[in-house]
């Protein structure tokens, strides 16, 4: 609609011009058509004219500005220089006069229980570290420790059998009191009772300007601190050869009940700092800062005076906040690149381990959602158990746990841990019932962006959410859904398809390398034949990693 | 037991084995589905889901052709009774045009459908899924796009033909390549192109439209709702009414075709082609409420502006070529009135903005609408066969649609490969 607009009064114009020409040509009286083809010209002649002059002028005013070593900015700018400035969208004034990359495209879902920004400490107990969420990492990994060994926090767990030497290690100290294996003997979760204090493994970090980045990887490498950084295309752990092109940071996240990333980052901006200068110096200084110029308030400071990076403001809607779009619009991943994406939770780690030499995986978990009965933060650590997160927080009735935010977060039960990068529970109701005439005349509102619903009435509604897929699967009918929630240079359904017609090159040029799965996870919501867009572009990832 | 757990029972039990039971088994499918939103829960991916799905997506296409509908039904009556210089003003006789236009309509309505929905339930059941909804927007658009008096096994024949070979042969709904209801015309249009092109099937109730030809009464006016009527104390039918000298069945693009705008004017005021009342297939006719429809497909953005505005484009620049040109009597007529004179309206509203048959990228929509708009209008003025332009125009798009987008992805494609 927003290029509608833009472009309406064009074609209004253009009707009207063109119509009332021939509307006088067939009529035949008052003055003769040319007469208004003349005084139209002349019109248009005049128009180029004084703009031709203003321009020269203008450039006039700049050679000479410039022989004189005069600075035309804010003070004293010129005609066509505030004339640009119209036509150019201002960003709030916490940016400064720094570009803002304003997206149109997206949808807000806006969903009950946002998490009140106050810390509760819990009682987690038990710990566990995934290798399930290593994407190459062998289902069955070499273990280094067994049930009943005592851990400190930072010690290695284990690691792969053909690469030795990227370690996974413990979040926490204790023992581990539970190595759980799913299909296949695959391992699921290696889980450790926390002691009360947490004991950490001192290690000896290299100094950043003093040692070699081979060195510092090394490190890296040894202490855990590499599993943090998310390698993209493909979400895997980095390869330890490759420099990336860029690493990209989001620093706010604007998916549905998602947690206040500068709340988060409270009381450890240093190490923040750190983890930036960290990845400034293995990146060779192309660390860049996504920030969130949507509100009026300005973000944190941690993000608007990070140092060794540059910082890009973005305004929209989500997924705005997704490091894959901020990317697409900074410097967007060309064939054969490879970049750094990390959280600010990791870039948290990783600056305590080069700082203080320790793995300290503390992290804020936001509780969300309409059944949680006080949604707040709660301070813990890396891979805390859900069930024990969720202690008696949980409303009456059948609930879906989430691992992550409703878009894009995944199933869980109370007995499963948080994943490596979540910061983030969202507990929503199941909607197993059936409705009558549901599909026609529902009895509650949803979130939907479609216009079929009195929703555009009342534009800042939230709902409670619930699960039920409000229609069946059916083959792609409608179009333009897709594209009118993804602020990309993207065609998602043609992508889709090429995926299911195992199409690699199609693949490769409509730009899958660039998506992962949440950036596509709204256009899965909006589906209306509830295509599961996500299940599909990931098994597209994995056939081209596989390809190599 | 309650309603809903009878359903459960019946559809959720052991499935059938022989294909009679699955028929049954699928057509209760449907009907379940249809009166509940199933218990289904989102598995993997997103967790919460749009309230949209196609069914409401396609309901909302037939609320929109309602209007259509109900003035189509009334003008086939009123298009009767001017024949035969009764009843001449627009409200006057107004239970038996709405009588005559139901007994015309409902038949065709409802083999439309009879027809259509087997077939689909039938291919459903065998392939073991669901009924898909895209019946319940091809089967009204089939009613409105045809002639009030189509012999119904055409019709039946030409619906099973859309549906199989055009439909259910590439897939089902949302594979086709080609408009469903469009289909099911130009199949007719050329295999029975009597029973729907020239001057003597837009009026409905005649074997010709000739002067002194006689109204053919059946049981449903003369029995039925004569003697309803006459109950009520209101007019009748008469039988043995006959069309009136110098009344003309001819279309206002057939006469354009002969004469020009002169001879449109001669017979059909501009106004009246803008409100309808005039001669055409069941539900082109009346371009206000078209608008309507299409206003409410473009606010609830089912349908695509892009597609309806590039026709727009495509038609009013290729009217002005053809002013200029002014060859023949028909190339003379003012572009704007190219607009509402035909079924441009309820071509670009309903049949060119198809989401399945049309081109599906935002850039191959506008040169889809564009193109459409071009040769739609230079099928109806430059082909001598047949003066109206868009179902030629818009199955031919629809061939080229998947071309199109083929190059706007390839653009998209070659972008990419330029910034490396």
């Amino acid at each position: 609609m927003q290029s509608l607009r833009r472009i309406a009064p064009i074609i209004l114009g253009f009707f009207f011009t063109i119509g009332s020409v021939s509307h006088i040509s067939a009529q035949g009286t008052g003055p003769s058509a040319n007469f208004y083809v003349i005084a139209m010209l002349i019109v248009i002649g005049s128009l180029i004219l004084v703009s031709a002059v203003m321009l020269l002028s203008e450039n006039f005013i700049q050679i000479e500005s410039r022989k004189a070593g005069l600075d035309l900015n804010e003070s004293n700018r010129t005609f066509v220089q505030s004339f640009k400035e119209i036509w150019t969208p201002k960003g709030p004034a916490y940016t400064n006069g720094a570009e803002v990359i304003d997206l149109n495209k997206g949808h807000d879902i806006l969903l009950n229980g946002i998490a009140n920004k106050q810390t509760v400490s819990g009682s987690i107990q038990r710990f566990s570290i995934k290798p399930g969420d290593f994407r190459e990492l062998a289902p069955i990994p070499r273990m280094k420790v067994q049930e009943g060994d005592e851990v400190k926090a930072g010690d290695v767990l284990f690691h792969d059998k053909k690469d030795e030497k990227v370690k996974y290690v413990a979040p926490v100290s204790g023992e581990v009191v539970e190595i759980r294996r799913g299909d296949k003997r695959a391992i699921t979760d290696v889980v450790i009772l926390a002691d009360k204090e947490i004991r950490y493994k001192q290690f000896d970090p290299p100094s950043l300007t003093g040692s070699s980045r081979e060195e510092i990887v090394d490190y890296l490498c040894e202490s855990g601190g590499w599993t943090l950084i998310n390698q993209r295309p493909y979400d895997i752990v980095p390869d330890v050869q490759v420099i990336p092109k860029g690493v990209f940071i989001s620093t706010f996240d604007s998916a549905p009940l998602a947690p206040d990333l500068g709340f988060v980052v409270q009381g450890r901006e240093n190490a923040f700092q750190k983890g930036i200068d960290t990845l400034a110096r293995l990146s060779n200084d192309s660390v860049h800062l996504g920030l969130d110029a949507r509100s009026d308030q300005p973000p944190a400071k941690a993000f608007t005076h990070a140092q060794n990076c540059q910082l890009h403001w973005f305004r929209g809607k989500h997924p705005i906040g997704n490091v894959g779009i901020q990317i697409h619009h900074i410097a967007p991943i060309k064939a054969g690149d490879t970049v750094w994406t990390l959280t600010v939770d990791e870039v948290i780690i990783l600056g305590d381990l080069m700082h203080k030499g320790i793995y300290n995986a503390e992290r804020k978990v936001a509780i969300t959602g309409a059944c949680v009965k006080q949604p707040a933060y709660i301070q813990t650590y890396q891979g805390a158990n859900i069930g024990e997160l969720l202690k008696d927080q949980l409303s009456e009735g059948k609930n879906r746990i989430i691992d992550g935010n409703p878009l894009s977060g995944k199933k869980s039960s109370g007995e499963d841990f948080i994943g490596h990068k979540t910061i983030h529970i969202t507990v929503i109701e199941e909607g197993d019932q059936y409705e009558m005439f549901g599909w026609l005349l529902p009895l509650t509102l949803r979130p939907t962006i479609s216009k079929t619903f009195p929703n555009f009435l009342v534009p800042n509604m939230k709902f409670d959410g619930e699960t039920n897929t409000h229609g069946e699967r059916r083959a792609f009918v409608m179009t333009g859904q897709y594209e009118s929630v993804l602020p990309m240079d993207i065609f998602p359904q043609h992508l889709l398809k090429a995926i299911m017609a195992n199409d690699y090159e199609r693949m490769e040029g409509l730009g899958i390398t660039e998506l992962t799965e949440e950036d596509l996870a709204l256009c899965e919501f909006v589906c209306t034949s509830k295509i599961p867009v996500q299940k599909i572009l990931r098994k597209g990832l994995d056939m081209m990693r596989e390809q190599g | 037991m309650g309603l809903l757990d009878f359903f459960k029972d019946k559809v959720h039990g052991d499935p059938p084995k022989t294909l009679a039971g699955k028929f049954g088994h699928t057509l209760l499918d449907a009907i379940f589905t249809f009166l509940y939103s199933p218990n289904e829960v989102t598995k993997d991916g997103v967790h919460i889901r749009d309230g949209i799905d196609l069914k409401r997506t396609m309901f909302h296409v037939m609320i929109a052709l309602q209007l259509c509908f109900l003035f189509g039904t009334y003008n086939v009556g009123h298009q009767h009774f001017v024949a035969m210089g009764e009843h001449m003003g627009f409200i006057e006789g107004f239970h038996l045009k709405l009588a005559h236009g139901l007994i015309k309509l409902l038949p065709i309505f409802i083999v439309t459908h009879v027809v259509g929905l087997a077939i689909e339930i039938y291919f459903a059941a065998k392939k073991g899924h669901s009924v898909e909804e895209g019946f319940l927007v091809s089967g009204p658009l089939i009613t409105l796009i045809m002639p009030p008096d189509i012999p119904l096994w055409i019709l039946a024949i030409a619906v099973a033909f859309a549906v199989i070979i055009g439909k259910e042969a590439f897939g089902g709904t949302g594979m086709n390549i080609w408009n469903v209801a469009l289909l099911a015309r130009v199949f007719i249009f050329f295999a029975y192109p009597t029973t729907i092109s020239g001057d003597n099937v837009w009026v409905s109730g005649f074997d010709s439209i000739a002067a002194g030809a006689e109204a053919n009464y059946g049981w449903w006016h003369t029995g039925f709702f004569n003697s309803l009527f006459g109950w009520m104390g209101l007019d009748q039918f008469t039988p043995g009414s006959a069309v009136v000298d110098g009344f003309t069945g001819a279309t206002p693009l057939a006469l354009a075709y002969q004469g020009g705008w002169e001879a449109v004017i001669n017979v059909y005021s501009p106004a009246q082609m803008w409100w309808g009342a005039i001669p055409g297939s069941i539900g082109e006719t009346c371009k206000p409420l078209i608008i309507l429809g299409a206003l409410f497909l473009l606010f609830t953005r089912i349908a695509s502006w892009r597609i309806m505005f590039g026709a727009l484009l495509g038609t009013v620049l290729m009217g002005m070529v053809l002013n200029l040109w002014g060859a023949t009597p028909f190339m003379t007529v003012p572009w704007y009135y190219h607009l509402w004179m035909g079924s441009f309206f309820f071509a670009i509203a309903f049949m060119a903005t198809d989401p399945v048959t049309a081109a599906s990228t935002n850039t191959g929509k506008w040169i889809y609408g564009f193109l459409i708009g071009v040769i739609g209008l230079i099928v109806r003025i430059l082909n001598p066969a047949y003066p109206e332009g868009w179902m030629l125009a818009i199955l031919f798009l629809n061939t080229f649609a998947a071309l199109i987008d083929h190059y706007v992805l390839e653009a998209n494609i070659s972008k990419r490969l330029k910034r490396a």
